[in-house]
């Protein structure tokens, strides 16, 4: 009734239009102009040779040719697909008891622990990323702990600049990141689906297998493409923790904007990245599909 | 049944035991920072040296960094501003527009979260090279509004749907122009989330160094400036002092956001039909007054 009375064509249709264009400017704006544009910069910038003009001259497949035949840029994508990957198993493998705990066992405490977890995503990722490196440093924390606990008699140069402190250190800064959706996802499963499997005699670990887990696996999804997204083309924490052993492909198109001042190929790099993403986004999609995505 | 509430009850304590250990990870290595800042040695190490002010006091009289500082705030504030308009309007119209180009926009404006930090640094780096101005304040502000606009958008839709429909529709069954409803109902019932996204936003802007590496002129921001300041050992301390003053600062921002936040979601969750004239009544009244 009210839904009929609101459409009637009234004082509605007189507003309409230039309200409908002063609300649709803004975000009409940033995203064509400012995301789908610029994007497309970029793309086209990757088909240019360089000349070192801004947008580069005549049209050549040779970046693109280069990424895909030269074996530095396979061993520097798949370094990068492998840190992220693994970076992605941690957190998400790490965050999930927390989120189920959250879903099901926190009361009162919900509200405080969700805070508490979510509040380091709020806090500087540069300042997070700077902790680990005096935490591995050779004169650092950790060194200096074990040293003077009697642990070990000397420090080590092991934990800082590799690839395993890269790792260590993006699981723990975007840790935060892997909890939410998977509590998310856990928090909207019906109680009723898990009272029936229990009445139905599922012991607790059977419900958790057959029940819980496919139903929260949409969550669980998400969170892996929220990491391994800011992961893979990260270029902060190899160059503060990681040493020329874990150059990642981020790293490659920062200097190629920078240093190497080869804008062309940096946006052919970046271009690669962005398939290597949409593919993971379409793997990702195809076994939400499987799980039967309630989202 | 007993019997399993109570092995449901000691799952629960070791998961609760877990949680503690994982928060620990969380939070040990942030919270490194203000204790060697504290700490009388230029190395951070253990053991403890002895308790001192010193490094809060070279923050002090330094042009290089009240610079940046000053840069970071003004940054912060307007891309917060433009972000949050952004997270409204597109919001808003993805929920009550009815026109597949709001919920295109809408979809485009999430899509930042899919794009890692380096290639929005550079897109827009090509961009603002393009446009004529370059590296500068002003492209930083564009890069920040896109890093912090997914989050507006998620809580200001967020917001606007927990608002009951029946508002909405009253508002317009009422004379009220798509406008006025939009003002005088919708953005006050929708304050304190508008107040949380901002200052999220800020925070993000804040905080954010990725983008903004590439899209820095001559005036650097606050984390540009600990960048250049990490490649001196000797300046460690400093850092390490001014990283507490902004984790502090982010800590307490971020606090509020998430009460007001909240509050907000809480509020517009009351009105049930029981006592849904209420706040309807004196919405009805103040939309009569505006538009007589």
């Amino acid at each position: 009734m009210s839904t009929i009375v609101a459409r009637q064509p009234l004082p509605e249709s007189r507003s309409s239009t230039g309200f409908r264009l002063a609300m649709l400017l803004p975000g009409g704006l940033v995203t064509f102009f400012l995301i789908l544009f610029a994007l497309g910069l970029v793309v086209f910038l990757a088909l240019r040779g360089n000349d070192g003009s801004l947008l580069g001259a005549g049209f050549t497949f040779a970046n693109f040719i280069t990424v895909a035949s030269d074996p530095l840029y396979w061993t520097v994508t798949l370094r990068s697909l492998a840190i992220a990957g693994l970076v992605t198993l941690a957190t998400v493998v790490t965050a999930y008891p927390v989120a189920y705990y959250l879903a099901f066992h926190a009361g009162r405490r919900r509200g405080l622990l969700l805070f508490l977890v979510t509040l380091p995503f709020w806090t500087s990722y540069l300042l997070r990323v700077f902790a680990w490196k005096i935490v591995l440093a050779y004169n650092g924390v950790l060194n200096s702990a074990l040293v003077e606990s009697g642990i070990w008699s000397e420090p080590t140069l092991a934990f800082l600049n590799t690839p395993a402190a890269v790792v260590v250190t993006l699981a723990h800064a975007y840790a935060p990141f892997a909890i939410l959706p998977i509590y998310v996802a856990l928090d909207t499963i019906p109680k009723s689906l898990l009272e029936a499997a229990s009445d139905l005699g599922a012991r607790p670990f059977t419900s958790f297998r057959r029940v819980v887990l496919p139903n929260s696996m949409p969550g669980v999804l998400a969170a892996a493409l929220v990491v391994f997204v800011p992961t893979v083309g990260d270029y902060v924490t190899p160059a503060l923790v990681g040493g020329p052993a874990s150059t990642m492909i981020g790293s490659l198109i920062q200097a190629q904007f920078g240093k190497a001042n080869d804008w062309p190929f940096g946006a052919a790099l970046a271009v690669a990245v962005m398939l290597v993403i949409l593919a993971v986004v379409l793997v990702v999609r195809s076994a939400d599909r499987r799980f039967g995505s309630r989202t | 049944m007993s019997a399993a509430r109570k092995d449901a009850k000691k799952g629960g304590s070791w998961l609760g035991a877990y949680v503690l250990v994982y928060l620990v990870f969380l939070y040990l290595p942030v919270l490194l920072i203000p204790l060697f800042s504290f700490n009388d040695s230029i190395q951070a190490a253990f053991p403890l040296q002895g308790f001192t002010f010193e490094w809060y006091t070279t923050l002090s009289g330094n042009s290089a960094l009240s610079g940046a500082l000053a840069n970071s705030l003004v940054i912060g504030a307007i891309a917060a501003t433009g972000a949050t308009l952004c997270g409204i309007t597109v919001s808003y119209m993805d929920l009550f527009g009815r026109s597949p180009l709001a919920a295109t926009i809408s979809a485009i404006a999430r899509l930042p979260i899919l794009i890692p930090g380096v290639i929005v640094g550079i897109s827009l780096l090509i961009l603002v090279n393009l446009i004529g101005f370059g590296p500068s304040r002003t492209a930083i502000v564009l890069g920040h509004i896109l890093v912090a606009l997914p989050t507006t958008v998620v809580i200001m839709k967020s917001r606007f749907a927990a608002i009951p429909k029946t508002i909405h529709e009253a508002a317009l069954d009422l004379g009220a122009s798509d406008w006025t409803t939009f003002r005088r109902v919708m953005l006050p019932l929708s304050l304190p989330a508008i107040v949380s996204a901002f200052m999220l936003a800020f925070l993000t802007s804040f905080d954010e160094f990725i983008v903004a590496f590439f899209l820095a002129g001559t005036e650097p921001t606050l984390p540009l400036y600990i960048w250049s300041q990490l490649r001196f050992p000797k300046s460690l301390p400093t850092v390490m002092a001014l990283g507490t003053a902004i984790l502090a600062v982010s800590f307490v921002i971020a606090a509020i956001a998430e009460i007001l936040r909240h509050r907000g979601l809480a509020a517009a969750q009351r009105p049930v039909p029981a006592n849904l004239s209420k706040p309807e009544e004196t919405e009805r009244g103040e939309l009569q007054w505006h538009s007589t």
